[in-house]
């Protein structure tokens, strides 16, 4: 072949693109919450190993990250909000996410084994399964329940940075996780009455798209009155303290009038003003969490000093 | 025509490989500590054995 072809290079992906990958937003949501659980446990770790057991557990986050870009690509790229990821964007071939994913998983699954112990391991491998397999894969795209039953992988982390330090779970770890599970439903809804374009075009069967909008305001309310007694019960284990209790009972005060107000709102009153509560209940409910996984900390502080 | 020896793409591999570097020294840094903290904590453990052995055959007498 004497003919020489000039290829136009493609778009290369940075450093950057394989960061964004990992989902670092989502990534900072599990590190805080297994921070908080590896801290609050009874059994002091060494700093060394705290660390690299929290770094360990994000990176294993971040793997399933990958591996829910490499499968949803297609959803992603029909979605306004996700269209920019570095697979539909074309910056990472599908193959290469999926390589990437599972190597990161079986990395931090057998490193934070050895730095740890096997069960924290073991809940690592089960949480990134849970999150790639029963949600996106099966979940996802078959059921208007997708986000109850897929909460509960973003639910894990502090449950497995409890048996981190402990080697163990207890009702404790249960209740922290049984908090992030039961607030996950409520977030999300909210999220998805104001983004109703995106999961119509992409054909995701959200709540809002199966059941219409008024069940959707419904949901957010039941879930919201579930979530408020697991959220209150914490308060009364070893790990719950004064700050957490009054914590607990402000946010989840607000959180339910938030959720008391969208259910009583129409779609017309909503689109009047621009999806203004639902948003406003969107952004609380991120600090709720944060408020709630801080309390817990702040208690733990006033226990190690002596103050409680 | 002169030929150019860099292009964006350059940058991008040199992000790329750098990173990964800078990544996998951190990595060899982390293992580093996590083989010491396991190996002290090893040592306290079997100090703290052979004490009670020792206190457990002091009591017997």
């Amino acid at each position: 072949m004497t003919d020489a072809t000039y290829q136009q290079p493609s778009r290369e992906a940075g450093f950057g693109d394989y960061i964004a990958l990992l989902k670092p937003r989502v990534m900072s949501l599990v590190v805080f919450t297994a921070l908080v659980g590896l801290l609050v446990a009874p059994v002091s770790v060494h700093p060394v190993v705290g660390f690299a057991a929290i770094l360990f557990i994000a990176i294993g986050g971040g793997a399933a990250g990958a591996l829910n870009m490499w499968w949803d690509a297609d959803i992603d790229a029909v979605m306004r909000r996700t269209a920019r990821r570095p697979i539909p964007a074309g910056r990472i071939e599908p193959g290469e996410a999926l390589g990437f994913g599972l190597a990161l998983s079986v990395f931090s699954v057998v490193m934070l084994g050895l730095a740890t112990n096997l069960l924290a391991g073991a809940l690592l491998a089960f949480t990134i399964f849970f999150y790639v397999v029963i949600y996106s894969m099966w979940l996802k795209r078959s059921t208007p329940q997708n986000i109850v039953i897929g909460g509960a992988a973003g639910a894990f982390p502090p449950m497995i940075g409890w048996a981190a330090a402990t080697g163990s779970v207890s009702v404790e770890a249960v209740l922290m996780v049984a908090l992030i599970f039961m607030w996950t439903p409520p977030h999300f809804w909210a999220l998805a009455l104001f983004m109703k374009s995106d999961y119509h075009d992409a054909q995701v069967p959200m709540l809002t798209v199966t059941h219409g909008r008024a069940a959707t305001r419904r949901h957010v309310l039941i879930y919201t009155l579930l979530l408020a007694p697991v959220a209150m019960a914490l308060a009364f284990t070893s790990i719950g303290g004064p700050v957490y209790l009054v914590a607990a009972a402000v946010m989840n005060g607000w959180f339910l009038w938030g959720a008391w107000r969208i259910w009583r709102r129409d779609e017309g009153v909503a689109q009047a003003d621009n999806y203004r509560v639902e948003k406003d209940v969107f952004r609380f409910s991120l600090l709720y969490l944060f408020v709630h996984f801080g309390a817990l900390l702040a208690d733990a502080a006033l226990r190690a000093t002596g103050v409680i | 025509m002169a030929f150019r020896t860099t292009h964006e793409l350059h940058h991008r591999r040199m992000s790329r490989n750098l990173g990964l570097g800078l990544v996998l020294v951190a990595l060899v840094a982390l293992v580093f500590g996590l083989t010491m903290v396991k190996v002290q904590e090893l040592a306290q453990d079997d100090a703290f054995r052979s004490g009670a052995v020792a206190q457990s055959k002091g009591s017997m007498w």
